[in-house]
């Protein structure tokens, strides 16, 4: 078997703590579909026929019970339950499946939507016999506005500085703005041996890593490590420039020691694929006088998606962004057939109806996401706006540009325009609401 | 070729019955004439299917119906057929031209379950010419092999030295689409197939397993490590001091001899001519500067202009055909035929696992067409050959290999010895003795 899949989806969703505290990040309908099940989608489109999910107990129950939590992915899934207070980070978890882990492995986050083409990271891992190979994309704006964001100033996201070379697949360079104290600090051994690098800081990180196994044992060893992207990945890309023999290769031959055999097989092997390098007429850089990869074991590459779909659903206006953008992603109908549509309504042409829907007459629903089991009345104007689940949305309504969580109720003839609506509220008859949380 | 040989063993043998009965009318014997034909007829089939060899089918990509059978070959297979990319030129045009862009592994799965992992990784590495180079590719594919062997196991009811021969067969095919095999790599399986095929049937599976292991790795002993220690040796005798030698692109061969002789002293100083698009003479330099031998770099343009310095010529192979050819890098023609202008000895180094029994006289029948987008090349943020696709009387042309003819090589040296080019079938014949 060549590569594992693991999903990681036990998030808490902390930059959207108004939508995900009744209904948990992974279950957040996008485009009526739970926000799971894009990562699953990716993967089994790309091939793979088996996917371990690392997720709370709490997911784990509402994908077997709830009957609105469908995910149609023809795959196995090994779901891995582990404790919702005990703040596991990607690399804990990990570390917790380590005996699953039979060979490298594609960790995906389950926030990740996009239509990236998987084999151009897979491609990098496999070529350049890498140890870590990940996926990035180029930032786009949100032009969405984000209820109850206008009056605030938005806080500065940290930024990451990336670090790549003239090629622009080999990963030089990783920090984030927070870990730096007063300036990018560049070590002059890397810049030795890549004297020209491109530092990017419009990127977001897709978190879909490939990940050699010695890795995975590797953290199984250092305990310390807690995060992927915060810790791991910034620690691999340092170690491949650090003087002293690879920690990763070390431990890697200590695994392989422990049967006599394979220790046989493996230095067999080395020497081949030494044999090759030394024969092949080929470098990954040139003007100095050292051998390819300047005789480093340890190699990160990234690749970095020009245009495409890419977005990481971590915070509310990801959220509407990817809501906007999801129908472009599967080819299913707009309006579900089971949704009930009278005549006399317009519905645009890039609004999503979701299943066992009721809408009534004279409503008009333009750029706009409709949930599994949503009533609708009469005279309601729907636009830009996000409806979820079993929401009930009294005659005579105006919504614009807000997010309805599941189960609420709107009361006749309300007006709420940038607001965001929390899980089962309420909301006052013939009442003004701009733009706030309720 | 199949529905050929059904129609000539029809025919034959109609023939034959026809004859024979007239034969028999004449001499008024009915009964045997019946039998006797029929024998006739079924000796006849099995001599024909037995004489006539299936000959191996030349690249034929304009033909289509050529281009048919082997996409059906590879979906019975289950290996994705890679496109041709763009223009080619029309004398070229029944070669392969692919684009390094589009990688065969956009149509497979991706935990490769068709094709071995280590076998996609390869593919991969040649596709990207991450590894290039005639011995590398060999060692590359055999260490490849060694982890499908070591991953094998022997389904119920089938025997080893059957069924791992087919499983190797859509490998090869998915190599051969990734980049066309090279005549050495083309021995190799030749020499993997017939060693699994030698397997006694009563062999215990995990023996089979080491004793293959242990044939593929005294292989690469013997045919390319041991051979160019051997190479070394006798060439190192051709090499004096104060020679200037001229060597082209990037040989391991080759710079193996000069790094030996380098160290047993001799003193001699080295060009390196080097071509476009592959600029691989660059990293023959970096290899030979790297031991502290005096280089001078030059294009192959500038090579009548320094051939009067040069006292002899090193050239690598490729591969060495039946008649003598030499089948070497593009370019190596044209400094063979320079060299022999101003009379400077010509040494080819090849070791004899690169012998092939293919005949060639010219560079067209049989070749390789690299990525045209090689061609291109970025100046000061400007590419002048961007949208060569648009123009429509516009082609590029990136051959790969070329062939020398024997009389511009003047010996060539093997593991076997010094020999001239005109003895390669005699090479070939003692070889075939052997096995």
């Amino acid at each position: 078997m060549e590569l594992q899949a693991v999903l990681m989806a036990a998030g808490g969703g902390s930059r959207m703590m108004d939508l995900t505290y009744n209904t948990p990040k992974p279950l957040l309908p996008v485009g009526n579909k739970p926000l799971i099940w894009y990562p699953l989608n990716l993967l089994e489109r790309v091939g793979f026929e088996e996917v371990i999910v690392i997720t709370t107990k709490e997911v784990q129950k509402m994908i077997s019970t709830d009957p609105k939590v469908k995910l149609d992915v023809k795959m196995k899934l090994d779901l891995v339950c582990i404790q919702e207070d005990a703040d596991m980070g990607t690399a804990d978890a990990l570390r917790h499946i380590q005996q699953k882990v039979k060979t490298d492995v594609l960790v995906v986050s389950c926030d990740l939507i996009t239509d990236a083409a998987l084999h151009e990271v897979v491609d990098l891992f496999r070529a350049h016999n890498a140890t870590l190979s990940m996926l990035m994309s180029k930032a786009h704006e949100f032009t969405e506005t984000v209820p109850g964001q206008k009056g605030k100033k938005k806080t500065g996201e940290q930024r990451d500085f990336v670090g790549v070379d003239d090629t622009g697949k080999r990963l030089l360079f990783m920090a984030n703005e927070a870990d730096l104290d007063e300036g990018v600090v560049i070590r002059k051994s890397i810049m030795r041996k890549h004297p020209r690098m491109h530092i990017k800081t419009g990127l977001v990180d897709a978190h879909l890593y490939c990940l050699k196994k010695s890795v995975v044992d590797f953290l199984a060893d250092n305990k310390s490590i807690s995060s992927i992207r915060g810790e791991l990945v910034p620690y691999l890309v340092r170690k491949q420039f650090s003087k002293s023999t690879n920690s990763p290769k070390v431990i890697d031959e200590t695994h392989q020691n422990l049967k006599k055999n394979d220790s046989n097989i493996s230095s067999r092997d080395e020497e081949l694929l030494h044999l090759t390098q030394e024969r092949s007429c080929w470098n990954d850089h040139r003007g100095d006088m050292s051998d390819a990869y300047h005789g480093g074991r340890l190699r990160c590459y990234v690749h970095i998606m020009d245009e495409g779909i890419c977005y990481r659903v971590n915070t509310l206006a990801a959220y509407i962004e990817a809501n906007r953008l999801a129908p472009k992603l599967f080819d299913e109908p707009a309006v579900h057939p089971s949704a009930v549509v009278s005549e006399r309504c317009l519905i645009g042409a890039d609004s999503i109806i979701g299943a066992s829907c009721q809408i009534s007459d004279k409503t008009s629903i333009k750029r706009s996401t409709i949930g599994v089991s949503t009533t609708v009345r009469e005279k309601v104007k729907v636009t830009n706006s996000i409806i979820m689940h079993g929401v009930t949305i009294e005659e005579g309504c105006n919504i614009q540009g807000s997010v309805i969580c599941s189960n609420a109720v709107i009361g006749r003839g309300a007006d709420i325009k940038y607001c965001l609506v929390g899980s089962a509220q309420r909301i006052e008859p013939d009442g003004e609401n701009w733009d706030y949380w309720v | 070729s199949s529905i050929l040989h059904i129609a000539a063993v029809v025919v034959s043998g109609t023939s034959v019955v026809v004859y024979m009965y007239t034969w028999c009318l004449s001499s008024s014997i009915h009964i045997s004439a019946v039998v006797v034909s029929m024998f006739s007829t079924i000796i006849c089939g099995f001599l024909f299917l037995l004489v006539v060899k299936r000959l191996p089918e030349h690249v034929q990509v304009d033909d289509p119906a050529v281009v048919k059978r082997l996409a059906k070959k590879l979906e019975r297979q289950q290996i994705p057929l890679r496109s041709d990319y763009g223009y080619k030129v029309s004398l070229f045009s029944h070669l392969h031209q692919y684009s390094r862009k589009a990688p065969l592994t956009q149509q497979l799965s991706i935990p490769s379950t068709v094709i071995h992992p280590s076998i996609v990784r390869l593919g991969l590495q040649y596709s990207q010419g991450i590894v290039a180079g005639s011995n590398a590719r060999s060692v590359a594919l055999l260490h490849a092999f060694k982890q499908v062997i070591r991953d094998y196991t022997t389904p119920p009811n089938e025997e080893l030295s059957r069924d791992l021969v087919n499983k190797l067969k859509p490998y090869i095919s998915f190599l051969n689409q990734c980049r066309p095999l090279s005549a050495s790599m083309g021995n190799a399986i030749k020499y993997i197939k017939k060693e699994i095929s030698n397997i006694p049937s009563q062999c215990k599976e995990e023996e089979a397993k080491t004793k293959l292991l242990t044939c593929i790795d005294r292989y690469i002993e013997e045919k390319i490590v041991l051979a160019a220690k051997a190479i070394s040796k006798y060439a190192i005798e051709k090499i004096s001091d104060g020679d200037v030698i001229l060597v082209y692109g990037c040989s391991s061969l080759v710079n193996n001899i000069l790094c030996e002789a380098f160290e047993k002293s001799r003193k001699f100083r080295v060009i390196v001519v080097d071509s476009r698009p592959r600029l691989e003479g660059r990293e023959a330099l970096r290899r030979l500067v790297q031991r502290g031998i005096s280089c001078t770099y030059v294009l192959i343009s500038a090579l009548s202009y320094i051939l009067p310095e040069v006292s002899k010529v090193f050239l690598g192979a490729h591969a060495l055909l039946a008649n003598g050819y030499v089948m070497s890098r593009v370019g190596t023609s044209q400094i063979a035929l320079v060299a022999r202008t101003f009379n400077v000895p010509v040494l080819v180094c090849c070791e004899t696992y690169k012998f092939c029994e293919k005949v060639q006289t010219d560079s067209f029948v049989s070749n390789e067409l690299d990525d045209p987008d090689d061609l291109m090349v970025t100046r000061k943020g400007k590419t002048q050959l961007e949208n060569w696709q648009d123009v429509s009387s516009l082609g590029l042309l990136n051959l790969v290999y070329d062939v020398t003819p024997p009389d511009f090589v003047d010996l060539v040296i093997t593991d076997l010895g010094m020999i001239p080019c005109t003895s390669v079938p005699v090479v070939l014949r003692v070889k075939n003795l052997d096995q």
